[in-house]
């Protein structure tokens, strides 16, 4: 059963009382333990769909449905729970919490949702030890280089275990190095976790590693390709 | 809870130097705040002290009718009924009997008209500690039949201790009050219209002077708890007959003191307001500014599954500490200055020295401890951070999140 269900979905905005069609009919499903990239140049719709799936914008017309629930159904502060208890969001600029340490800004989605101290501390632990980071954790974001910054945004995103992940051209600001520590942590919290993935990206090293590549192209799904797993 | 308070308390030290500027506005508007309200409040209540030791006490009873016309005529017989009132009432720390009159003093060649205080020794002093303002001779017991005489009234009738003054006048019920009596002592008060006008004899001295024996025209009364004053003047007036007593509480009887406090406050509150307006703008700039520049960071905190009304309760927390930390250093830094200033009061020389005489009140400006002050500057300056905080508060409510992202 698809996890995801995008419908004919549409998002027209108006910029100087010109309607612009950001997304232009796309309809896609979702199946659990998938990773996948969706691609396409600039101003293709990538961002805004990933935005209309984690019901931080309405669509025009059309329906997203999530595990069975139609998100357009849901009020601002039920999305706002919906997201918390399912959504795992990484942003291309990071966007971490200045003030809070390493471990602070990991376990921040664990406290807003009451996660146990004790199971929250392990997470922690273990997400950090998989990103070679135990020695940064009560350092703040201001003292980490940007790929050690984008490693902890994406910890943060995955733990609280959501039902899945959405990153926004996660690697668009890393080296090669960090880009490729940050894939590994997401491919094996995908195949471990059977966690599913939804990139927008133009990285090509991203694509290599998805088993299915989204393309759009002025609103539209031009290509919906799965690559066999390896 | 923890974790916002956590957060807020970090928040608020991003920008150290604009913390630190605002929290210094703070302390400074409290600082100014407390001092000026506490040297008011200890001179009014210096004021409304000398008033009612010296006149009228906190409350007074009369017969009906004394306060219109303050005759001996309208004075009244001690009464079990009130002796047990006053006794049995635990705000009523001291009540003072007083027989008063006014009557020809004579000496020599010279007369002068005085008032005459016929009074309880024991009371009257621990009152107003006559016995310290004593200036030549001594202060009399219950039993003296000498008298008192202020040094105004000495000095006009060129008397001395020792020597003898002759009062005439009208006693109760026309009766003529006449007599002859050695001056045993001769005060000093700091006003010096008393000195020229008041004399003391003991209360059954006085009584039998005017033929008024038993009677009193008034009962001074002080309270351990002056601010349930109304309460207790009440209860009085409740259980004593209407028709035949008047209970008053000093405001009605001393007006002129009670309207010059009431323009002085009046003036001290304008000032505050203006230092409220300060503090206002200084923290309303502040938790704008934290907001506005912060507005990416709220909006991926809702994004990741924080609801707004915990955005607001961290703005909340912040805007608290801001205020707190700015009143408490305020209060801290003010607290030694003002005890110092409640010890050693500050001494008013000059015309305005004479301004508070002619009240009869001594020109000293002590600071007052009351707690009271602390607390309401405390209070009123977490209501105007929290009003301040409420447009940043409203943004929160209704910002975008995309829009904020996208900064």
């Amino acid at each position: 059963m698809a996890i995801i269900d995008v419908k004919d979905v549409y998002k027209t905005y108006t910029e100087n009382a010109v309607p612009v069609h950001a997304v232009n009919g796309v309809s896609f499903s979702v199946e659990k333990g998938e990773f996948i990239a969706i691609v396409g140049p600039s101003g293709c719709g990538k961002t805004t769909m990933l935005n209309m799936i984690g019901g931080l914008d309405a669509a025009t017309k059309g329906k997203i449905i999530i595990e069975g629930e139609d998100i357009s159904t849901l009020s601002p502060a039920q999305l706002v729970d919906f997201r918390l208890h399912n959504i795992g969001f990484v942003f291309q600029a990071y966007n971490l919490i200045p003030v809070l340490t390493v471990k602070e800004n990991i376990k921040f989605i664990m406290e807003l949702q009451h996660k146990h101290k004790k199971e929250a501390e392990d997470r922690v632990k273990y997400l950090l030890e998989i990103l070679g980071m135990k020695d940064k954790i009560d350092v703040r974001p201001k003292y980490l280089s940007g790929g050690q910054q984008q490693r902890v945004a994406v910890a943060r995103a995955l733990a609280s275990k959501p039902k899945f992940v959405l990153a926004d051209e996660p690697t668009a600001n890393l080296d090669s190095k960090s880009t490729e520590t940050l894939l590994d942590l997401m491919a094996k919290m995908n195949k471990d976790e059977e966690m599913t993935f939804i990139f927008s990206t133009h990285d090509q090293r991203v694509m290599d590693r998805a088993h299915r590549i989204i393309t759009l192209e002025d609103g539209k799904v031009i290509d919906d390709s799965r690559k066999m797993r390896g | 809870m923890k974790q916002y308070l956590k957060l807020a308390w970090r928040n608020i030290w991003r920008n150290k130097k604009r913390t630190l500027i605002t929290l210094a506005s703070i302390f400074l508007a409290v600082l100014l705040a407390i001092s000026m309200r506490s040297m008011q409040k200890g001179t009014y209540a210096n004021m409304i002290g000398n008033a009612v030791r010296f006149s009228t006490g906190y409350i007074q009873v009369h017969a009906k009718g004394y306060w219109d016309k303050p005759s001996i005529n309208n004075s009244f017989e001690s009464d079990d009924i009130l002796d047990s009132l006053l006794v049995n009432n635990h705000n009523i720390s001291l009540a003072v009997p007083r027989l008063e009159n006014f009557v020809l003093a004579s000496s020599g060649d010279h007369t002068k008209g005085v008032q005459i205080v016929g009074i309880d020794p024991n009371k009257e002093n621990e009152l107003n500690n006559i016995s310290g303002k004593i200036t030549i001779g001594e202060y009399f017991t219950a039993d003296d039949n000498g008298i008192l005489i202020g040094d105004g009234i000495a000095d006009y009738l060129e008397l001395s201790v020792g020597d003898t003054i002759i009062l005439l006048g009208q006693g109760y019920q026309g009766m003529t009050a006449a007599g002859k009596f050695p001056i045993s002592g001769i005060f000093h008060f700091p006003d010096d219209r008393m000195n020229n006008l008041l004399a003391y004899l003991t209360l059954n001295t006085a009584q039998e002077l005017f033929a008024a024996y038993g009677r009193y025209t008034s009962m001074s009364i002080m309270l351990n708890h002056p601010n349930k004053l109304n309460q207790t003047r009440h209860n009085l007036q409740l259980a004593l007959n209407n028709e035949d007593w008047e209970v008053m509480k000093w405001q009605t009887m001393n007006k002129t003191l009670t309207q010059e406090i009431a323009g002085d406050n009046a003036g001290g509150i304008i000032m505050l307001f203006i230092l409220y307006v300060v503090i206002a703008f200084g923290v309303f700039g502040t938790i704008l500014m934290m907001t506005m520049e912060r507005r990416k960071e709220f909006a991926v905190m809702v994004a990741i599954g924080m609801k707004r009304f915990q955005l607001v309760l961290l703005l909340v927390f912040e805007t608290i500490f801001i205020g707190l930390l700015g009143v408490l250093s305020g209060i801290i830094l003010a607290l030694p200055v003002l005890i110092y200033f409640n010890v050693n009061p500050v001494r008013i020389t000059g015309a305005a020295a004479q301004t508070f005489e002619q009240f009869g009140i001594e020109p000293i400006m002590p600071a007052s401890l009351d707690p009271n002050i602390f607390l309401y500057q405390g209070i009123i300056v977490l209501l105007i951070s929290f009003v301040a905080s409420l447009y940043p508060m409203i943004y929160i409510g209704r910002f975008k999140i995309l829009d904020s992202l996208k900064q």
